[in-house]
């Protein structure tokens, strides 16, 4: 199955029909309208099929690129948007996203060569909906006020880093003992240093504590934050290992970042993609 | 200021208890079988001994093997024992800056300093309780604690404590980013992914802080800019690397690591 085909079938009416709760999923985004409220989806809580995505091309490292390629092409024009937009400050919020941008360039170059290198087509660029349906107006696009927008435009790239940090993790496997291993883990850590960064100049911690998402983050992407609670590591509780703060609830969960599936990630990103 | 007292923290006696549970992954003692398979009994009846003397100088006509200096051992036993040591060296680091913080230390400064303390900690008691049990009665395949000792080093200052700071982040980072195709057991190369993207969390945030409002959390100096990645380093580059700050007093060996 080809994956954007795959992708799309996640932002039909079988996505938005299903239930979840929306209660103060904005509350911390006061001001977007009713409209948008009304149609938030939270990330990732569409209930996915049977199929699982790896076995997509019969070849799970293959599958692994394809679906690192498209977040990739969401993160970069995500981020081409964010540093084209008039919401984004000078500064700090411009020097970061313009740094985090010229990577996620070069991370679908990357990859688009790497695919091709192995004999594989890419898979093509799908359309993006940063609003999410209207949800979302990161590029002050849709007349919500500059603060509004911009306090998304950080949240969404919160998002996205974390996502991809679990993404890149989840696939960890799909890869070992193929060559993109070294350059799937590359970026991989790239993508940690902007998740810190971001999280940082949003004013949050660089890392993850238990499944918070954070102050000001949607509850809609508390599905990028589900699992992170995790506190067993190799079979182990990593709280019994000693005493004191180092083992923590906190910095027991903060220390070790989680895994996603790659169902998990293509049900996130799907909330951006538009349907064909 | 008011210094705070943080204790080196162990791990729980020796109850074996955490262990235990390592061992019921099947998986996880595959690097203990595989190392029996691949050493004889002699060789590893020399292994344990760790060398006590640090400044071993000039002994040349002597291998590490007939000093009976540790090696970490091959496979992913090997890696464990690596990332071990780096652990170990992160750890020890952090203890010393957070129980002195260096003069004008902003609030910020030690709520991170002291998370990448309890991160560290937490890390190296974790491989010292995965190798555990990956070795099961062959402790002496664990690397033994290392010992440091930082010279002249300045703790209180702080353009010191956090630029080492990001050499420690940024060596981690490369050094698991290298060490993740050595891995073959799948548990042991996602634990490492769980870890070092909390290592490049930390070269980010301390980045920041040595260089506050600049693209250095993820600078062109780390992250090749025609491709995006971030570095990767083979073991012996790291390892001589760390052995270059020239703090650390145990000697050990990679023999088998690339």
């Amino acid at each position: 199955m080809n994956i954007i085909k795959f992708l799309d079938e996640f932002t039909t009416d079988n996505l938005v029909a299903k239930k979840s709760s929306r209660r103060d999923m904005f509350g911390t985004f006061g001001s977007l309208g009713k409209k948008a409220v009304m149609s938030a989806i939270p990330f990732g809580l569409a209930t996915m099929p049977a199929k699982m995505f790896a076995q997509d091309s019969g070849n799970a490292a293959v599958d692994a690129l394809q679906l690192a390629l498209t977040l990739e092409y969401l993160e970069n024009e995500f981020y081409n948007r964010a540093i084209n937009c008039t919401v984004l400050p000078d500064g700090r919020p411009r020097i970061v996203y313009e740094q985090i941008a010229k990577h996620e360039a070069a991370h679908v170059d990357f990859l688009i060569a790497g695919l091709e290198g192995a004999g594989v087509e890419p898979v093509a660029k799908p359309e993006f909906d940063f609003t999410a349906g209207g949800m979302f107006d990161p590029f002050l696009e849709n007349g919500t006020d500059k603060e509004t927008a911009y306090a998304q435009l950080l949240a969404l790239a919160q998002a996205f880093e974390d996502t991809g940090v679990r993404a890149y993790k989840g696939q960890a496997t799909n890869l070992q003992g193929t060559p993109f291993l070294t350059a799937a883990l590359q970026i991989h850590s790239v993508e940690a240093r902007h998740a810190s960064e971001i999280r940082r100049l949003r004013g949050l911690k660089g890392w993850i504590t238990g499944n918070e998402r954070g102050a000001g983050m949607p509850e809609a992407t508390q599905a990028v934050y589900n699992g992170e609670e995790n506190i067993t590591q190799g079979g182990v509780d990593v709280t019994t290992l000693g005493d004191g703060d180092p083992f923590g609830f906190d910095a027991s969960t903060e220390a070790y970042d989680e895994p996603i599936t790659g169902d998990t990630a293509v049900a996130i990103a799907s909330l951006f993609i538009k349907a064909s | 200021m008011k210094k705070q007292k943080i204790t080196v923290i162990r791990p729980n006696g020796n109850s074996g208890n955490p262990r235990r549970q390592f061992l019921k992954l099947g998986g996880l003692a595959v690097a203990g079988a595989g190392l029996m398979m691949a050493c004889s009994k002699d060789e590893m009846a020399q292994a344990p001994q760790p060398m006590p003397q640090p400044n071993a100088n000039g002994d040349d006509d002597m291998t590490p093997d007939e000093m009976g200096i540790f090696d970490l051992g091959e496979g992913d036993l090997g890696v464990l024992n690596y990332a071990y040591a780096l652990e170990q060296l992160e750890a020890d680091f952090y203890t010393k800056v957070v129980n002195g913080f260096y003069t004008n230390c902003s609030q910020e400064e030690k709520m991170v300093l002291t998370d990448l303390y309890n991160h560290e900690v937490n890390h190296r008691e974790f491989f010292r309780a995965a190798i555990g049990a990956a070795v099961g009665d062959k402790k002496e395949l664990i690397l033994p604690d290392l010992e440091f000792d930082y010279g002249d080093f300045d703790f209180s200052n702080r353009d010191q404590v956090l630029n080492t700071a990001k050499v420690l982040e940024d060596t981690g980072v490369s050094a698991y980013n290298g060490a993740g195709q050595l891995l073959k057991n799948p548990i042991y190369l996602v634990l490492a992914g769980k870890i070092v993207s909390v290592e490049a969390r930390h070269a980010s945030a301390i980045r920041t802080l040595v260089n506050p409002g600049s693209a250095d959390f993820a600078g062109d100096d780390v992250v090749t800019v025609d491709n995006g990645l971030d570095l990767a380093k083979n073991p012996s580059e790291v390892l001589s690397a760390v052995a270059g700050l020239g703090w650390l007093q145990t000697e050990f060996t990679a023999k088998f690591l690339p």
